[in-house]
């Protein structure tokens, strides 16, 4: 490996790294392909995902990486810039909020049709808000999203009002995401099943070819296609002639077949193969994802746990930049707030995560944990012993670092493996002490997935002030005010050590032969820009 | 009973003794869904919130009214036996069910992939036979004693060699580096050849095995040592004489070397990235996909159940030593068993 060409290959594999790292560190959301030249239009990109997409229909898929796809074929009335957050036009042109965020006037785009013909307008807004709402709990994420929806009133072909009982400041920035992806309305006439078949007609840049299952999504390109979100790099249609996206489910082979160009970009690049794939001159898209951050989920009526002094130990006696150093790439965040740092709304409450580990031991002496015979603390006979329930694929490590470090002021983290199903069924009972965990919305409405106590409760919650925080920044139409009340909710997270926190949560996609992809918000990927190159 | 003329008695006899093996073929399929049902629903996890959940580190957001709804329409609100009621009384109408994880209807799944199973099954299956008859007719040929045993070690290696490190084996070198096939295994026969490859290494090794030890087991009879005797080669004697006896044994093992398949299938047509049934096995046990798992469980057993009928119906034609036994409380008929050849 001393060869004069491998040492030339390895600078220049160095040096790509430091651009591909460089472009990545700008906030995340941008690495796409340096000097890659002028687009092409034609061609095919073939796309390794991971797993099967099981549902193709925008309004019900869970998935991110079905949400991937997806992108591609359902436009919004929204859109965010990837930067900021800032809601942009898509399909409707401009909008209006009431001051307690329940009615939202929008105008629409006059020139937009959906694939097969059917005109895009306000019944077709109503024939889509209307269908989300008829889905109920099958879209997990989207009915959710328009909780209290009342209807949508036609008040011009192009004008379209929606009202809500209860306020819903972030409607807007739920409009952007790709489960409230716009379908036609005769597509809200067919069975629900069907629609997950691959039975929708949307007005995206490509349309949906076909779907086999476990098997391919194809797409093909819209022609004709002339409206892009003020995200996009080029106007008119798409440069792709089609996508085959091929679900590829070991994590070898994608990387494999990656390299040997069968593929030309692949998703869920495992962490291991991210900086040789870097090295070997291909083009990594990573992302720091939007919403809360990884973390350890921590069921706040468990006997020990629920003593902040406990928690606040536990969260003091981590060092975060060890972990980093030790599991984390240079490009990763360890976590400064309970949301990631690309979220809009974020703020940097660092001081509440520091490691501190003379304070832990302090907090653990007061609340009467003293140290016992093997090092770990007792109190009341009670061994400082607690367990992580790890449902997740992949490796441990990063919980036996965990352990390794809360060790050292005599607390002990044992680890368990458990199935998927037997970990969220703990998280359902409230039979656990840690389970990892992260959710990922471009929005601090993530927030009240699992901490507002009106929901599944997940960690077992008393109510708190923090309802009410969560219920303003719901309620806030203005961006100082929802501001405001998303810094009160997250400092209020963070300063009672509701969860213990880790790190921001990444994701990486490779590429080969391929140029223009990047990251639509929300951590989604767009292919509307990508080409491929000879 | 086809080689006499059939007289009364000895057709009763043969449908008491297909009547006896259909009703415990049907007891092994009720014992396998029941077995299924028990165990699926004895594990601790929620398929609804499985369903709600997805992948990636994200719970189901839904609320308890929505889960409410979800649970009774697909009949999980009900006590469990009543549901298993359902289930056995439905799949006794060969109706199992919706999906949870993709709301489709389990036959249609099973169908669909089951095709892309027997192709390469099928394909498996052949090369799975030559590979094994190859290998045990070298191994009882060969004179050398340091070659014979490295011959007759082969199987067990072959055995024991996990599917999916010899699957990623050949991808990287016949894929990536050669690039003679298709990495993916979705299309075209030339996509078929590593999976099936892949998928016949274990069946190759069972069929060597088992024929080996029974080669070795008739070579010594009497009625070959006869034929030797009469100036037969070795080779002769085992392709002309010892080779149909000594087949005999494998099909009784059509059923474990058909379940080989079927197991292998599960991880083969994963690193292949192949649609099938060992695929949507695999998809629905980690979904906990229950009406997916117990469709495909029932759908296995009663290939076994078929086939074991099929082999035990056959076998007394191929050796009529068994056809007599069949035939309880008679006389064994004067026919041409191979000690009768030999004697």
């Amino acid at each position: 490996m001393t060869s004069k060409r491998s040492i030339a290959r390895w600078t220049a594999a160095t040096m790509l790294t430091a651009v591909a790292l460089s472009a990545c560190s700008s906030g995340g959301t941008n690495a796409t392909a340096e000097a890659a030249g002028d687009p092409v239009p034609g061609g095919t990109l073939v796309f390794g995902t991971a797993a099967d997409p099981i549902c193709v229909d925008p309004n019900q898929t869970d998935l991110t990486a079905t949400r991937d796809i997806l992108r591609q074929v359902a436009d919004s009335l929204v859109d965010a810039d990837p930067d900021t957050g800032e809601i942009v036009p898509w399909l409707a042109t401009s909008w209006e909020v009431n001051d307690n965020a329940t009615v939202f006037d929008f105008t629409l785009r006059e020139d937009v049709t959906f694939s097969n013909g059917e005109v895009f307008d306000a019944n077709a807004v109503k024939a889509f808000l209307d269908g989300i709402r008829d889905l109920g709990g099958r879209a997990v994420n989207a009915s959710s999203y328009i909780e209290g929806y009342v209807g949508t009133e036609v008040l011009a072909p192009n004008q379209a009002r929606v009202t809500f009982t209860v306020p819903n400041a972030s409607f807007l920035q739920a409009l952007s995401t790709v489960n409230m992806g716009v379908l036609a309305p005769s597509t809200y006439q067919v069975a629900p099943e069907q629609r997950c078949l691959g039975e929708i007609t949307a007005s995206g840049a490509f349309v949906l070819d076909h779907y086999t299952p476990t098997q391919e999504v194809v797409l093909t390109k819209r022609t004709g296609y002339a409206w892009p979100s003020g995200n996009a790099e080029h106007d008119g249609e798409a440069y792709l002639d089609r996508i085959e996206f091929r679900v590829i489910p070991e994590a070898s082979v994608r990387v494999g077949s990656l390299r040997s160009g069968d593929v030309q970009m692949i998703d869920t690049v495992p962490v291991q193969d991210e900086e040789n794939l870097g090295a070997s001159g291909l083009g990594l898209l990573t992302t720091n994802r939007p919403g809360t951050v990884f973390e350890l989920l921590t069921n706040n009526s468990h006997p020990i746990l629920a003593d902040k002094s406990v928690r606040q130990a536990i969260q003091y006696g981590l060092d975060l930049e060890e972990y980093k150093a030790t599991i984390l790439l240079p490009r990763n965040n360890v976590a400064t707030s309970i949301l990631s740092s690309t979220t809009p709304f974020y703020t940097d409450f660092s001081e509440y995560i520091r490691y501190a580990p003379d304070e832990a031991v302090e907090l653990l002496e007061q609340a009467g944990w003293t140290p016992g015979p093997d090092g770990i603390r007792v109190k009341d006979g009670q061994r400082l012993s607690l367990t992580i329930l790890n449902g997740h694929s992949g490796g441990t490590s990063q919980y036996e670092l965990v352990a390794q470090q809360l060790a050292r002021i005599g607390v002990e983290i044992k680890i368990q493996n458990v199935s998927r199903a037997e970990m969220l069924a703990a998280v359902d009972s409230g039979d656990y002490e840690f389970v990892p965990y992260g959710f990922t919305r471009a929005d601090p409405a993530a927030l009240t997935m699992h901490f507002s106590t009106k929901r599944n409760n997940p960690l077992r919650l008393p109510p708190s002030e923090l309802e009410t925080y969560l219920d303003e920044q719901a309620a806030a139409p203005v961006a100082e005010d929802r501001q405001a009340a998303v810094d009160k909710a997250a400092e209020y997270i963070v300063a009672n050590n509701l969860v213990i926190l880790l790190n921001e949560q990444s994701t990486a996609y490779a590429y080969n032969g391929v140029a223009g992809a990047d990251w639509a918000p929300g951590g989604q990927l767009s292919l509307f820009d990508a080409w491929v190159q000879d | 009973m086809t080689r006499g003329p059939v007289d009364n008695g000895a057709l009763r006899d043969w449908l008491r003794f297909f009547g006896r093996r259909l009703l415990q073929g049907l007891f092994v399929l009720w014992a396998a869904f029941t077995l299924v049902f028990v165990v699926l629903y004895l594990l601790p996890s929620d398929p609804i919130q499985l369903m709600l959940s997805g992948s990636g580190a994200e719970f189901a957001s839904a609320d308890d009214a929505t889960i409410a709804q979800l649970r009774a329409q697909y009949g999980m609100d009900k006590p469990a036996f009543l549901q298993y009621l359902d289930a056995l009384w439905n799949a006794l109408h060969g109706d199992f069910g919706m999906s949870i994880q993709t709301g489709r209807p389990v036959a249609d799944l099973i169908t669909e992939a089951l095709s892309q199973t027997v192709v390469l099954g099928l394909f498996a299956l052949a090369i799975g036979l030559i590979l094994g008859f190859v290998l045990a007719i070298a191994a009882t040929l060969v004179r050398f004693g340091w070659l014979q045993q490295l011959l007759l070690s082969l199987p067990a290696a072959g055995v024991s060699v996990p599917s999916f490190w010899v699957g990623l084996l050949l991808i990287q070198y016949f894929a990536f580096d050669l690039g003679w096939f298709p990495p993916l295994g979705g299309k075209g026969i030339n996509g078929l050849v590593l999976p099936a490859v892949t998928l016949s290494i274990p069946t190759a090794a069972f069929v060597a095995q088992i024929l080996a030890k029974s080669l070795s087991v008739t070579m010594h009879e009497p009625y070959i040592e006869v034929v030797r005797s009469k100036g037969a080669s070795r080779a002769h004697a085992l392709f002309h004489d010892a080779l149909r006896n000594a087949s005999l044994p494998l099909l009784t093992m059509v059923g474990m070397i058909v379940g080989n398949i079927l197991a292998g299938s599960v991880v083969v047509e994963t690193v292949f990235s192949r649609m099938g049934l060992g695929r949507i096995t695999y998809e629905a046990v980690n979904a906990q996909d229950i009406p997916v798992v117990l469709g495909v469980v029932t759908f296995a057993a009663t290939v076994f159940v078929v086939l074991g009928i099929i082999v035990d119906l056959l076998y007394p034609l191929l050796d009529p030593r068994i056809g007599s036994q069949v035939r309880t409380h008679r006389r064994p008929r004067l026919e041409h068993t191979p000690e009768r050849i030999a004697s």
